[in-house]
């Protein structure tokens, strides 16, 4: 599973840092950083709980 | 018996949400998805922003995408109105005709308020749905020479800041005496205030609208209630909403300012609410809360799709931590939690002179609150506290 972030869309809402901290982070710089590309496929419905829950719909996964 | 069928009344974000719920947890029966708009389930967040601006088409706000939308195999109802519904009888009419129903969402949103005692007249509009934001772009596509919005609440900011955006003269105007102060306090309503004057909207707080006037059916200006005069050729109505819930009454639901449930979402045996239009106990800030933003429509949604497939006792409360966010201009502002003026404040991170800060609200010892501009981080941080019962006291003291 890799996760992708549409870096134009995302606005650093930081709704999937709240879900996951470990896959994502938004710094001080506001900026979004992916700590963890290629999550493991056991974490596949808190990866499409960040994907429903991001106000810009800015995540996806590819299979 | 197990559920065989269930009824989605609401084919927007609660809706669509609810019913992916129940497929992720294997329900195999069948799923009627029944909405009034004629669109599949879309987002309407970038209606007055993107979709507005011009920069975005319809296809870009789809809520699921084709395939997987398909994948749902929903018994997809659009353009078809629910008129009313029996709780003895389990019968929902729709503009359709009749059905029997075994289980049912009520997620059928809300509607906008309309200005009392103003007759409808082209260049007037409201903002709600797809149909609202093509025939305001459509207006604001024509070069008008100044758009008037008519409150200063989120929908009225956005549609200032938009307009701003496209280079449109805007006069926003609001009855209160800042924007946003009702929600957010006078001090961080009045940052609010300079950050649209700065960039351009005449602001006209402290004063109503007294009448719309028009010129051969075409509105032409507002007279407000100090007897000033804005000429505008589009004005914008954004002065709330009204859950809907007519097609309700006498139903046998209560209904009260929303479709009433108890604190699991259930509002009658295989019958719960979400979204907008759902109003329940939070048990976690003991308060009857009835929630209009776009994050609790997905969270209500799912709950209310697996409360239904789930007995009385194995329901779990709905009790999350409410949030929203705003973008107007470059700022961003979000709230999590519940914010009162009694509350305790104190000052998280950044300041209001830079216009960057989260602000923390405490009630009782507990941190219940917390306010941001351009703090995204924090104030995510800050809700996963609130989520887990912190003290007001520790979260003052946390380092994040």
């Amino acid at each position: 599973m890799k996760i992708v972030v549409d870096f134009d869309l995302c606005e650093s809402n930081a709704v999937c840092m709240q879900i996951a901290p470990d896959v994502f982070e938004v710094r001080d710089d506001d900026f979004l950083y992916l700590l963890n590309e290629n999550p493991d496929e056991s974490d596949r419905e808190r990866m499409e709980e960040c994907v429903q829950r991001c106000p810009k719909q800015a995540i996806s996964i590819e299979d | 018996m197990a559920t065989q069928s269930i009824h989605i009344v609401g084919a927007s974000l609660a809706g669509i949400r609810a019913a992916e719920a129940l497929r992720r947890c294997e329900f195999d029966g069948r799923i009627v998805l029944i909405g009034d708009e004629p669109h599949r389930p879309y987002d309407r967040p970038p209606l007055s922003k993107q979709v507005l601006a011009g920069d975005w088409d319809a296809d870009r706000i789809e809520l699921t995408k084709p395939e997987k939308f398909d994948a749902l195999d929903l018994d997809l109802q659009l353009g078809v109105r629910a008129t009313g519904f029996d709780l003895a009888t389990r019968t929902l009419s729709t503009s359709d005709g009749d059905d029997t129903i075994d289980a049912m969402v009520v997620a059928t949103g809300a509607r906008c308020r309309n200005l009392p005692g103003i007759e409808d007249m082209a260049g007037l509009h409201v903002l709600r749905t797809l149909d609202h934001a093509h025939a305001l772009r459509a207006d604001l596509d024509a070069g008008p020479s100044r758009v008037a919005v008519v409150g200063a609440g989120f929908i009225g900011a956005e549609v200032a800041a938009t307009c701003r955006g496209r280079g449109l003269d805007v006069t926003m105007i609001d009855p209160m005496p800042t924007p946003l102060g009702r929600v957010l306090g006078e001090e961080i309503g009045s940052l609010m205030a300079d950050v649209h004057v700065e960039h351009g909207v005449d602001l006209r707080t402290g004063v109503g609208v007294d009448r719309l006037e028009a010129n051969d059916g075409h509105v032409a200006r507002v007279v407000l209630s100090d007897g000033a005069v804005v000429e505008a050729d589009v004005v914008v109505v954004g002065i709330g909403v009204i859950p809907n819930t007519e097609w309700l009454e006498g139903s046998g639901l209560t209904i009260d300012n929303g479709v009433v449930c108890d604190a699991t979402m259930l509002a009658a045996p295989g019958v719960t609410a979400a979204g907008d239009v759902a109003r329940w106990p939070n048990v976690r800030f003991d308060e009857v809360m009835r929630i209009e933003h776009w994050d609790n429509a997905i969270e209500q949604g799912v709950h209310a799709a697996e409360r239904l497939l789930v007995d009385d006792a194995n329901a779990l409360p709905f009790e999350p931590v409410p949030w929203f966010w705003s973008d107007q201009y470059d700022r961003k502002l979000q709230m999590a939690g519940r914010i009162g003026s009694s509350d305790d404040i104190h000052l998280a991170t950044g300041s209001f002179e830079e216009r960057r800060f989260a602000q923390l609200h405490g009630r009782n010892g507990r941190l219940v609150g917390v306010l941001g501009l351009n703090r995204p981080r924090h104030v995510m941080q800050y809700k996963t506290m609130i989520q887990n019962g912190t003290s007001f006291e520790d979260a003052v003291a946390a380092e994040i």
